[in-house]
């Protein structure tokens, strides 16, 4: 183990990531998020849940540093008296498990669509690449806001906030896929004619065993970079449906639905409900941004 | 030529088609239109009356084809939330969405085409620096929260521009404008620049790169050795053929910022289609949403297609490989 790592740490990517100075500070941002994300339970200090805890007498405190701030809530409440940076804590943490779920759902339909395409070719290459082309022309986030329209036109209303992760990540899902069936079917287009898979299909491997197994690691690597900048838009995306009141329900607020409340506070001075959660969101695609920029670079050293 | 405007047009229907039968679906089978409008009390004989009426008994594909002709013809039926006539509630948003979505580019294109030379011709200038990380930053910021951000200065701090709906407007025939009464243009400010901020990233980028590009290539040395003034080899030579690119790119976003539209009419309140669609799909007002998905679908098709005849038009390469290939483009 500690040689594996001791070995990583010498590597190209390692060494890339410790002369490259804005990759550091990206990924101690996003380490920091991470863990004050995924650790609220134990590192807010309060849970935002528990309505035995929220004292509507402290609702709409300011931050600490102004006149009528108190140092019980470092970063103010809401108008329910709900301590702002709890809330922040636990709405990153939605923000960031909405995010990743809709990459992975978009890399894996992108990635099996991608490898049917480049290995079959045929009818079905031309089939699926041109239903990704339609859908590229179109707007991400407008195939996203259809899909979760349509699903809570067909979902009774009472079911709407438990169908609500599951719709909006798979309506992400299904808003990014062709990126990587694209990017796939054209490594697979590459690889195909290779001498290991000829070989392979010589002494009889079925193909869906040489796809997967022999022709899959070996496309991965433009896929995970897209994977980190689609990550970005992924969180971005959640965030506007949320703002526009057709993501994450205001019981278990992501950060979208955490601006979408501050927004009705924003003329009688409350900023900050409205203007923390904005620069959390900020902060963490900027630093997803630029650490896939990073990793483009590190990856490819042909592009510099 | 004709081969490819024809494959071209053949696809465009074929997309058109394919967004309509999922308008249809939508439309015929998500809730039963029949409950929705008798209520649940209704006997099984008023039932199959409107069922008939509906032409609801007839073979899918009938249906189908009814629904296309209305659909051509602008008839989505009514809508379930505000009981008025699909058509005429677009008919009414369509002008406030489209003079703010024109803003927008005009806005982008004035704004990000200088910058863009500007930002490749002294590349290494301190201010060319500062621009491009404007511009990354607009890439990252959410439309939402530009929004937002600028209400917050512009209109609850320095109370300049107003943050809400659209001023007054006058009436020509049908079309409302805001753009003849000085409240419209003042009302217009906010949302436009909002809108149209990641775009002028956008064009400031593309600019930049297409730009370098160009000025490395063979025929911007060779006008330099010929002793041209930089102004006819910046701008006769180099920006003429970044151009093509940049309309192409620009076309495209057209339907973008038709789309993103959207969010910025959400955040200000602006009383366009985009609104519209967003209270359809909080109240599942299914005719609404099908007559917005149908009508946004035909705008990006016929976007598409006019950029690729124009980029047909505009470079004389693609006809020539083309006309060796076969059109097999």
């Amino acid at each position: 183990m500690l040689h594996t790592l001791a070995k990583f740490w010498d590597g190209d990517l390692a060494w890339s990531w410790r002369h490259h100075p804005v990759a550091m500070i990206a990924t101690c941002m996003l380490l920091t998020m991470l863990i004050a994300s995924f650790g609220a339970g134990w590192l807010a200090p309060y849970n935002p849940f528990d309505l035995a805890s929220i004292e509507l007498l402290d609702a709409l405190k300011p931050p600490v540093w102004s006149a009528e701030g108190t140092r019980q809530y470092l970063l103010g409440t809401d108008s329910q008296g709900r301590d702002l940076l709890s809330a922040l804590m636990y709405g990153t943490r939605v923000s960031l498990l909405i995010g990743l779920a809709a990459v992975v759902g978009a890399m894996t339909l992108g990635i099996v669509l991608g490898l049917i395409a480049g290995y079959a070719g045929g009818q079905l290459d031309a089939l699926i690449m041109r239903v990704a082309d339609v859908q590229l022309s179109f707007p991400a986030i407008l195939i996203a806001l259809l899909i979760d329209g349509v699903a809570r036109a067909v979902v009774p209303g009472d079911m709407h906030e438990v169908i609500a992760f599951p719709v909006l990540v798979g309506a992400i899902a299904l808003a990014g896929w062709p990126q990587y069936a694209r990017t796939v079917r054209g490594s697979t287009l590459v690889e195909k004619n290779r001498e290991y898979v000829q070989a392979a299909r010589v002494i009889g491997i079925s193909s869906p065993v040489i796809m997967f197994r022999h022709v899959l690691p070996n496309v991965l690597g433009p896929v995970l970079v897209l994977a980190t900048v689609h990550l970005a838009t992924a969180i971005i995306t959640e965030a506007t449906l949320s703002y526009l009141g057709v993501g994450v329900p205001p019981t278990s607020p992501s950060l979208g639905t955490l601006i979408r409340i501050g927004n009705d506070f924003l003329f009688s001075g409350e900023w900050w409900i409205t203007i923390f959660p904005g620069a959390a969101l900020v902060l963490l695609v900027l630093s997803v941004n630029l650490l896939g920029d990073w990793l483009r670079d590190a990856l490819n050293p042909r592009l510099n | 030529m004709f081969v490819f405007i024809l494959r071209r047009l053949i696809q465009a229907v074929g997309v058109m088609l394919a967004v309509a039968l999922l308008a249809f679906i939508l439309f015929q089978y998500v809730g039963d239109p029949v409950t929705i409008m008798l209520g649940q009390d209704a006997t099984p004989a008023e039932r199959d009356l409107l069922r008939t009426q509906l032409g609801l008994n007839e073979p899918v594909f009938v249906q189908f084809y009814h629904f296309i002709v209305n659909a051509v013809q602008g008839d989505f039926g009514l809508s379930l939330r505000q009981g008025q006539k699909v058509s005429v509630l677009i008919r009414e948003k369509l002008p406030a969405t489209l003079e703010l979505s024109v803003a927008a580019a005009l806005i982008a294109l004035v704004v990000g085409l200088p910058l863009g030379v500007y930002t490749a011709l002294r590349r290494n200038g301190r201010l060319s620096q500062a621009l491009l990380a404007f511009s990354l930053l607009g890439v990252s910021l959410p439309t939402f929260l530009i929004g937002i951000l600028l209400i917050l200065v512009f209109s609850v701090y320095l109370g300049w521009l107003p943050s809400y709906g659209r001023g007054d407007t006058i009436r020509i025939g049908w079309w409302s404008t805001g753009l003849l009464t000085a409240s419209g243009w003042q009302h217009l400010v906010l949302p436009a620049v909002t809108l149209s901020l990641f775009q002028v990233a956008l064009v400031l980028r593309l600019v930049r790169s297409e730009m370098l590009e160009v000025l490395r290539t063979d025929y911007i040395k060779f006008a330099r050795a010929r002793g041209l003034t930089r102004r006819a080899i910046h701008f006769g030579h180099a920006l003429k053929n970044t151009l093509v690119p940049v309309i192409t790119i620009m076309g495209l976003q057209l339907g973008g910022i038709i789309a993103f539209a959207i969010v910025t009419e959400t955040v200000f309140q602006w009383p366009g289609m985009g609104l519209l669609f967003i209270q359809a799909v909080q109240f599942a007002d299914i005719p609404v949403m099908a007559a917005y998905l149908c009508l946004i679908s035909f705008i990006f098709v016929l976007i598409n297609l006019s950029v690729d005849l124009l980029y047909f038009a505009v470079d004389p390469r693609l006809r020539v490989g083309l006309g060796k290939s076969g059109g097999s483009h």
